[in-house]
């Protein structure tokens, strides 16, 4: 045997980086929008230098080795960025499995006349680069989990603003369903609102909520429970005739809550709660 | 051992609670007040708890009966000056404190027992005087 692959492998390891490079900048699914191919080299060039240093004659055949930490870790790096700067999952897992085929490459033209070793080579390369792409896949998912939940923190956090509307009194719109975690969003929102201001009404208004089940009004009854209990009036707004029928159907008791069809009826109604009248200053002075 | 201050003005009890209260400070607190409501015939309570930060079960049910025991001595009880935080957790605990009523602030309070039993304000004081 003329020498291991670890040692062929890191004897070899600045063409086999040109190779990897090459392979990957000729590649059809190169993204030059998003990376440009010097930090893409520089990232490649990290990962072969901790490959070839993890890779020993034992570590080859044992891909969960404590040595190839350093690989792992650069891989989730690598992979969690590309996940946030938009790659798809493909084009990530081609990344890594370009590797493997530069590797091939380099094995075939170092090991050509010795097919047995070839062959165990390959084997053992496949092997651990299989896994390697497993890891690149799941930490990938994760970096996109990771996107997707900041997204919803930030879609719960702006669909529900607060809004002084008049003196003493604070709307809030609620775009979309009510679950749990949204009913404290709005509920602490709402709140603080009402401390920060000292608004004594705040009419809730659900022309944006597509469907009322008995828990979405579950969540309604706390928020104006949890509203009264600061001392503050609470309005629900915005019912539509659909939402008035589920309502009584599914036996939803909103008696003790003041409801009103349309915005301008609850603020009609909280201005009249705090003894204002609102006047056309024109001829026909009419008071509404 | 601590004690909550209950201040008298006219014929409403006033009692700021400004630190978080234990279970034994809560029980005194109940004893005192109704004991005062007694004694002077107040006919309305004014509870700030804006100072009060941690809830539990018990302070929720205290307050309850505080206002349930105040209103059969034919007393009014306003809590006034709740924190979000506290709301929220009297919420989760399923507790609407029923029967309590409630005010932004003190000012807010005191208005709304003026506005809701200031008529009755007068005849209080003359109860009193006539009793002495």
């Amino acid at each position: 045997m003329a020498s291991s692959i670890p040692q062929l492998l890191k004897a070899n390891k600045e063409r086999l980086l040109d190779l990897w490079v090459q392979k990957q900048v000729s590649s059809d699914v190169l993204r030059d929008d998003l990376i440009s191919n010097e930090e893409l080299r520089s990232q490649s060039e990290e990962l072969v230098k901790a490959l070839s240093k993890a890779l020993t004659e034992e570590t080859i055949s044992q891909p969960d080795s404590m040595a190839f930490d350093e690989v792992f870790e650069i891989l989730s790096g690598i992979s969690i960025a590309r996940a946030q700067q938009g790659f798809s999952a493909s084009e990530t897992g081609l990344y890594i499995f370009s590797l493997k085929d530069a590797i091939m490459d380099l094995l075939q033209q170092e090991l050509s006349q010795d097919p047995t070793q070839l062959f165990t080579a390959s084997q053992q390369i496949n092997r651990l680069l299989d896994r390697f792409g497993v890891v690149t896949f799941e930490t990938y998912i994760k970096g996109r989990e990771e996107v997707i939940l900041r997204q919803t923190d930030e879609i719960s956090d702006i669909s529900t603003p607060v809004i002084q509307i008049w003196e003493g009194v604070l709307a809030l719109p609620i775009i979309g369903t009510l679950d749990s975690s949204r009913t404290q969003v709005v509920m602490e929102n709402l709140l603080q609102k009402i401390v920060d201001t000292g608004s004594s009404i705040a009419i809730l208004d659900i022309s944006g909520v597509p469907a009322v089940d008995s828990l979405v009004a579950q969540h309604l009854i706390k928020t104006v429970s949890a509203t009264r209990l600061m001392g503050a009036e609470c309005i629900i707004s915005g019912i539509r005739p659909e939402i008035a029928q589920t309502v009584v159907h599914l036996g939803i008791d909103l008696s003790n809550i003041v409801t009103k069809a349309s915005l301008a009826s609850a603020l009609k109604h909280a201005f009249s709660m705090n003894k204002l009248i609102v006047k056309r200053l024109e001829s026909d002075k009419k008071a509404f | 051992m601590d004690k909550i201050p209950i201040l008298r003005m006219g014929s409403f009890l006033l009692v700021t609670i400004q630190v978080d209260l234990y279970d034994r400070l809560a029980l005194n607190l109940e004893n005192d007040l109704v004991q005062m409501v007694y004694q002077t015939g107040a006919r309305g309570v004014l509870i700030d708890i804006s100072a009060v930060s941690i809830v539990d079960s018990f302070m929720g049910r205290i307050l309850g009966n505080i206002a349930s025991m105040t209103r059969v001595l034919d007393a009014e009880t306003v809590v006034v000056g709740m924190q979000p935080a506290v709301a929220i957790t009297l919420i989760e605990l399923g507790l609407s404190l029923k029967g309590v009523h409630t005010a932004l602030d003190v000012e807010r309070g005191m208005a709304l027992l003026q506005t809701q039993y200031g008529l009755h304000t007068q005849s209080a004081d003359d109860d009193v005087d006539e009793l002495e």
